[in-house]
């Protein structure tokens, strides 16, 4: 049999983890639970004026979806260091940074995806106007790639840790500040008719580089933990 | 030269020649204290405008720079060690780590002190007050990874990873919060032309930081002794020291 060239394997492993997120579809549905309760939380606490929503919702939704991105976190790599399938990747003769994209690609598409989906419900619980809206969506969409590249990292250098998820979450959320500040600060903005644009480019820059650096320190944290 | 670098790269004669020096860094660390301390506290005349709270400035500003001067310490011999497995620098990487931690807490610390009189706060979410903090969590996690596992070496190059990491955010984060927020004074000492600052408060202000870069070498000699007791308890070399003091 003919070995797999990359682009055959970064396409078998992508379709794999798809396929297994499918099957076990818990996984995606409680991530986004846990985004729609901690944003509903908000208003319980803090009171229901509508104009504080507004004011404080942008950030609402962001911390929620940060909290989100870091529970899904752990099962980027913990279901393939329990059954060893992780060992078999690392043996693999292609390049395992381009293999770590195809792993984070599958995770997004997962759990970062999802949060899109839902997150004009929540925009219009917490009195968003729709340019704010608009924003939401576009800051999510660029932003929620670059947590689950860099929290790859993260999960690599805890993956075999017994008690890795604290760990997990002290390592990562210090690195997740820009994203959450321009992104908060760019629908904030547009909810107050100001101009996004630099924001928006900002957090595009943050992708291109999380995208171009964080898979090979992904890689090279996987090979040292499981040394 | 390079021998004697090579040599140094080893932790038996490391721990030798580094004891010789710990007395030395120690005393001049001890001199540049007091002088640093005389110039500033009775020398350096009183602020037009902040009275005498400023003085906590020749504390408050080389613990600052120190925090992040060993972040790129700890970084640099976080690749060094990653690269030509030299197991000195992983040790040097994550001694540093916690006398950094110590650094950034004692800036916080000597900052909310000052903040208090001059804000009127003990906490303002000001830019360089927060990368300050965030500068603390990141070492927070550097030292937590490094508890968490098991094996020192293993451990010693994920921190090392982490720390890179860090390094290239430590810019994307200073310059985000800047941009969120900003309260605090703007630079005196680095602005381009002639300082802002007066030379009887320059004075004093580089002689705690001479003091402290001092101190930080002689504690992180210190600390790397320890580790490489620690490291390298099974060998011969350490049996036989140990021997001797029994």
């Amino acid at each position: 049999m003919k070995p797999a060239t990359l682009p055959q394997a970064f396409a078998i492993l992508l379709r794999r983890d798809l396929t297994l997120a499918y099957r076990r579809r818990s996984e995606i549905i409680n991530p986004l639970l846990f985004f729609v309760l901690v944003t509903a939380m908000f208003p319980l606490g803090v009171g229901a004026d509508p104009a504080l929503l507004r004011d404080i919702g942008p950030g609402i939704i962001w911390v929620a979806a940060l909290l989100a991105a870091l529970l899904s976190l752990e099962t980027v790599f913990r279901s393939d260091f329990d059954d060893g399938s992780l060992e078999q990747l690392l043996l693999s003769p292609h390049p395992l940074s381009v293999l770590m994209i195809a792993k984070v690609l599958a995770h997004w598409l997962v759990t970062g995806l999802p949060l899109l989906i839902v997150a004009p419900l929540l925009s219009i619980l917490l009195h968003l106007s729709d340019d704010a809206m608009h924003t939401l969506l576009i800051t999510l969409a660029l932003g929620t790639p670059v947590l689950s590249l860099v929290g790859a990292i993260g999960v690599a250098l805890t993956v075999g840790l017994r008690k890795g998820g604290t760990i997990l979450s002290i390592l990562v959320m210090p690195l997740y500040v820009p994203v959450l500040i321009f992104a908060a600060s760019a629908v904030a903005n547009s909810d107050a008719g100001l101009p996004v644009n630099a924001h928006l480019s900002l957090l595009a820059a943050l992708l291109v580089l999380a995208t171009s650096l964080s898979p090979a320190a992904t890689a090279a944290s996987l090979r040292i933990s499981m040394s | 030269m390079l021998h004697f670098f090579h040599k140094l790269a080893s932790p038996k004669h490391f721990y030798r020649i580094s004891g010789n020096w710990i007395p030395w860094l120690g005393l001049a660390c001890f001199g540049f204290t007091l002088a640093g301390l005389y110039e500033g506290l009775l020398v350096a005349p009183t602020d037009y405008q902040q009275g005498d709270s400023y003085r906590i400035m020749f504390i408050h500003v080389p613990a600052a720079w120190m925090s992040l001067f060993i972040y790129m310490v700890m970084a640099g011999a976080g690749v060094i060690g990653l690269v030509w497995r030299i197991k000195l620098a992983e040790i040097m990487a994550i001694s540093s780590a916690h006398i950094g931690a110590s650094f950034t807490f004692l800036a916080l610390i000597t900052g909310s002190i000052w903040g208090k009189p001059m804000w009127g706060a003990w906490w303002v979410w000001d830019a360089r007050l927060t990368s300050e903090l965030i500068l603390l969590f990141l070492y927070l996690g550097v030292i937590a990874l490094y508890n968490a596992v098991e094996d020192s070496r293993t451990a010693a190059r994920a921190t090392s990873i982490l720390a890179l990491v860090g390094v290239v955010n430590i810019p994307i984060i200073h310059f985000s919060v800047e941009w969120w927020n900003t309260l605090h004074q703007g630079p005196t000492v680095t602005k381009f032309g002639a300082p802002s600052i007066d030379i009887h408060m320059l004075i004093p202000l580089l002689l705690m930081a001479v003091a402290f870069k001092l101190f930080y070498v002689m504690v992180l000699l210190m600390r790397a002794r320890v580790e490489v007791l620690q490291r390298e308890r099974n060998t011969g070399w350490v049996q036989e020291l140990v021997s001797d003091y029994e």
